[in-house]
């Protein structure tokens, strides 16, 4: 077994240009792994030719945990958890006839023996990676490495081979649904928009995400910028807009920064801007920073906050934004991973992109993977993929053999599951029917240590604070909502708490008219729905069963 | 006075559109910390909107400030996966290691201690972040430790 490895090793090896990927995903950075790249640099140069060892920097290579993350290819070997110390033995280990040492593979949880390619390891082999393929393996700051991969092949089949009715028509047939949360199909959203009469439309991107416990929008614009740039371009053709913007929240510097970078850069390839690639075709991307306000992932919210307002949904009855958006015209908007997802079905086709997934959810979906949870980072795998599989196999399971409890999808506006649901296939239908949603994608692992009421109160602490205030149901009734369970945990609940409780959830996804609001209650209902002993122990017997809540009044 | 001087070089670069306003408000606090009254009213005139539509803005968004910050903000995360891995405990360790409550500014503009929504780095929860450095898997132990190296920088400096 071991020569065997070593022979893989000796065979992969041989190739030439050796890179040497440094990610600079948010995660890796908060571990220095800027200046591991910059030295990196330094000392590479002084020691190997260019055309030998090459250093770049990538955006995030997904398991986060285990970072800084180096990838050395061809070879595929993974280093973890670099320090600025390891710099000398990994420009050592580069030199021909050297061999890595082992000492920064990862290893195996339960064997301990060390796993040097990072296709080896159950968390990357476990996965099914279509727009993260070159998410951690290009520079998000160099168009080429993008166009090395077949970037903006696409672009060019779609405004040189294709009419903007064949790209909608592709876009309806591989089923892609909005990967922002709600799961609408992107095709007939396309095409209501190219339906609508205005002489001006705009194409926006939302990219405002919200929910705590997600981060693969983050990682999408910061390790494949172009990819979403491109997306947008074609939707400008395919809906007939000139002018597209990026609704990117101010806290993510970085993607903000990349995403700068890829539009100054498409623009000089004279892919964003007049007549793109000779055409009669003219459109460009601007980026607006969202000033942070969860209900701005509303479309009408979101457009009114570019418009310069309040991020207030517009009162009921109201316009599809693909009819009467953002300055009362026509309006695209998707999600980031929407927009990533295009390039790749232009380029392949619908039918390529059908193949993976269920019959109403198609293709792959990415999640935040974290919480109580060994292998925690970005994951992306076929929609219809278990439960199990995803926390298991590629997750490697509960961390100090606790037991798992449940696991929470979609946010603020989603639900936990609890542990009997994991052979759960994760698609839209399945999570909602379970009385969660499949979100923008975080799920977050919980473990016999983390009290399901605790949890409720978390989420309806952060939907007060992040009502917009003008439906009284959701402005009133989350903040008690959020009292009752604050008093549940505290020990002071009382017997009709429950009951109170379901009343307000049925109120308030009654009486608000958006998202943010309808789906407020979903945590409570779905704690209560498959924990509902927890509650009872809390308020009858003043005991928190995980040991969480103090419980001491 | 300073102020004035810095909105006119701000101000120079936009039409006086409505839909201006964020970006505007952005900038000012980008270069001031955050949005003094009196350059709110000016952008009010700039723009030409009632004042209170600036002040409705400002004060509905998260990022903005109308108060001073402290040199050092400290923001500590309170997303999902950092609350179910003990972000509590590191606010009650930051809290007491620098006299602070949630949202609290010191008197000599040292510090400022913040919760936020979510910084997404969350395969490294719990974390938080002091100015634009994140610090992930904090433990109340790391908390301090950071904290006190903070303080010893600036004996340094």
């Amino acid at each position: 077994m071991i020569s065997c490895v070593i022979k893989t090793m000796e065979i992969r090896m041989r190739k030439k240009h050796t890179m040497v990927l440094v990610c600079q995903g948010t995660g890796c950075m908060s571990g220095g792994s800027e200046r591991i790249f910059s030295l990196l640099r330094n000392e590479t140069g002084d020691s190997f030719p260019e055309s030998d060892v090459r250093v770049k920097r990538t955006g995030c290579h997904g398991f986060c945990q285990q970072g800084p993350l180096i990838v050395i290819e061809p070879q595929g070997l993974l280093y973890t958890k670099v320090k600025t110390d390891d710099v000398a033995e990994i420009v050592k280990s580069l030199s021909p006839g050297k061999k890595p040492g082992d000492r920064l593979f990862y290893r195996d949880p339960t064997t301990d023996n060390p796993i040097p390619f990072y296709a080896d390891i159950p968390f990357y082999s476990q996965q099914d990676r279509a727009i993260l393929k070159y998410c951690g393996t290009i520079d998000p700051e160099e168009i080429d490495d993008y166009s090395a991969v077949g970037g903006y092949k696409a672009l060019r089949k779609a405004i040189q081979e294709l009419t903007p009715e064949g790209i909608i028509s592709e876009v309806k047939n591989s089923g892609l649904r909005g990967l922002g949360g709600a799961g609408f199909p992107t095709g007939r959203k396309w095409e209501a928009c190219r339906n609508a009469l205005a002489e001006k439309k705009y194409v926006v991107c939302n990219a405002d995400e919200g929910d705590p416990g997600a981060f693969q929008d983050r990682s999408v614009m910061e390790g494949s910028p172009h990819s979403v740039i491109e997306g947008m371009i074609i939707a400008g053709y395919a809906v007939g807009a000139e002018h597209g913007f990026v609704y990117v929240r101010a806290e993510y510097p970085l993607a903000v920064t990349r995403l700068k970078i890829a539009i100054d850069q498409a623009r000089h390839h004279g892919f964003l801007g007049r007549h793109i690639l000779d055409s009669d075709f003219s459109f460009d991307i601007e980026i607006f920073q969202g000033a942070g306000a969860f209900v701005c992932g509303e479309s009408t919210a979101l457009v009114r906050s570019i418009e310069g307002k309040r991020g207030k949904p517009k009162p009921l009855p109201r316009p599809r934004t693909s009819e009467i958006g953002l300055w009362n015209r026509p309006t695209l908007l998707n999600n980031v991973k929407s927009y990533a997802h295009i390039p790749l079905i232009i380029d392949h086709g619908a039918a390529w992109f059908a193949q993976r997934g269920t019959e109403k959810s198609k293709g792959t979906a990415i999640f935040s993977l974290t919480g109580k949870v060994v292998n925690c980072g970005l994951i992306e795998v076929p929609m219809g993929v278990t439960l199990r599989k995803i926390i298991y196999d590629i997750g490697g399971g509960i961390p100090d053999r606790k037991a798992f409890k449940a696991i929470q999808t979609g946010g603020p506006s989603g639900g936990c599951l609890p542990a009997d649901m994991i052979d759960m296939p994760v698609d839209f239908d399945s999570l909602s029917q379970a009385g969660s949603i499949m979100g923008s994608g975080g799920m977050v692992v919980m473990d016999e240590d983390t009290c399901m009421v605790d949890v409720a109160r978390y989420f309806l602490d952060f939907t007060q604070r992040e009502s917009c205030g003008q439906c009284i149901p959701c402005r009133l009734g989350t903040v008690q909502m959020f009292k009752i369970l604050d008093d549940i945990t505290k020990g002071t609940g009382r017997p009709g708490d429950i009951d109170l409780l379901l009343e307000l959830s049925e109120s308030i996804m009654k009486g608000s008219i958006c998202g943010l609001g309808k789906t407020a209650p979903n945590p409570v209902l779905t704690t209560l729905r498959y924990f509902r002993d927890e509650y009872e122990a809390h308020i009858h017997e003043k005991q928190c069963p995980a040991g969480v809540c103090g419980m001491n009044k | 006075m300073e102020e004035e001087i810095l909105l006119d070089d701000i101000l120079v670069s936009y039409r006086g559109n409505r839909g201006e306003l964020v970006p505007i408000l952005q900038e000012v606090q980008e270069s001031l910390g955050y949005l003094p009254e009196k350059t709110m009213i000016d952008i009010a005139r700039f723009i030409n909107v009632p004042e209170s539509h600036v002040y409705s803005v400002a004060s509905f968004y998260a990022q903005f400030r109308l108060l001073p910050l402290g040199k050092k903000r400290v923001s500590v995360c309170r997303g999902t996966a950092c609350h179910i891995r003990g972000a509590a405990q590191i606010l009650g360790t930051i809290e007491k290691a620098i006299g602070l409550k949630e949202e609290e500014t010191s008197d000599d503009l040292e510090y400022t201690l913040e919760t936020v929504a979510c910084i997404g780095c969350c395969a490294l929860a719990p974390c938080i972040r002091i100015n634009r450095d994140v610090y992930g898997e904090m433990t109340p132990d790391k908390a301090d430790d950071i904290l006190r190296d903070q303080d010893n920088g600036d004996q340094d400096a």
